[in-house]
């Protein structure tokens, strides 16, 4: 189910400070996140964020088209690589 | 035989039944133009006057999306969550259910026919 709207988006606070303070000083450099639940609010685009997979950190450049996403969708965390038999197409 | 959004309407069937045979438009929807348009859902397409055909094709044109505009949208709205790379944009690059549902087995809808996979070799002896 779709968060109420009534609540606004969810961002983690840490996450946010940091970049109004980025935006602010206009500037970018990559920024560590754990924080895979944050929305990707307008504020983000531009800004690359390397976000943790459980594993590493994904670097994901945030573009228009992404707002409304949360980061976690941009950073999966399985690895498939084919079954044993699927050597030839 | 009523023409609508390019489509051809079953001539035989209740207009409320009929109206869904276009692309985009459901019971509930077709309920919904027949209300506007003030047809009775049971009157058969074909027992339709020129009027209310106008009236009805009015209503589709000027209010909701169908057939290939409809399409269309559906579509663009696939390629963007497949352009950004977000995980639903994969699930949809590989064939492969996009919300979360199992795919241990099932979920045939999606995968297509099932491509059987040779089996291991009994051991001999």
């Amino acid at each position: 189910m779709a968060r109420s709207i009534k609540k606004g988006p969810y961002i983690d606070f840490n996450l946010e400070k940091k970049v109004v303070v980025m935006n602010d000083a206009s500037k970018k450099s990559v920024i560590k996140t754990w924080s895979r639940r944050s929305m990707i609010s307008p504020d983000f685009v531009g800004h690359t964020f390397a976000v943790h997979n459980g594993n590493k950190f994904i670097p994901v450049y945030v573009t228009e088209n992404m707002v409304g996403h949360k980061l976690g969708e941009f950073s999966p965390t399985r690895t498939f690589r084919g079954h044993s038999g699927d050597k030839k197409k | 035989m009523a023409r609508i959004a390019g489509i051809d309407l079953p001539k035989n069937k209740r207009g409320e039944i009929g109206l869904t045979y276009i692309y985009g438009v459901g019971r509930s929807t077709a309920q919904r133009i027949l209300k506007e348009a003030g047809i009775d859902f049971n009157t058969k397409v074909q027992e339709w006057s020129d009027d209310q055909l106008t009236a009805i094709r009015n209503i589709i044109n000027d209010q909701i999306k169908v057939e290939g505009a409809l399409r269309s949208e559906v579509q663009l709205n696939i390629k963007r969550l497949m352009d950004i790379g977000c995980y639903r944009g994969l699930r949809h690059r590989k064939g492969l259910p996009v919300r979360g549902q199992r795919t241990k087995n099932n979920s045939r809808t999606r995968k297509g026919k099932r491509k059987t996979v040779a089996g291991k070799k009994k051991a001999t002896k």
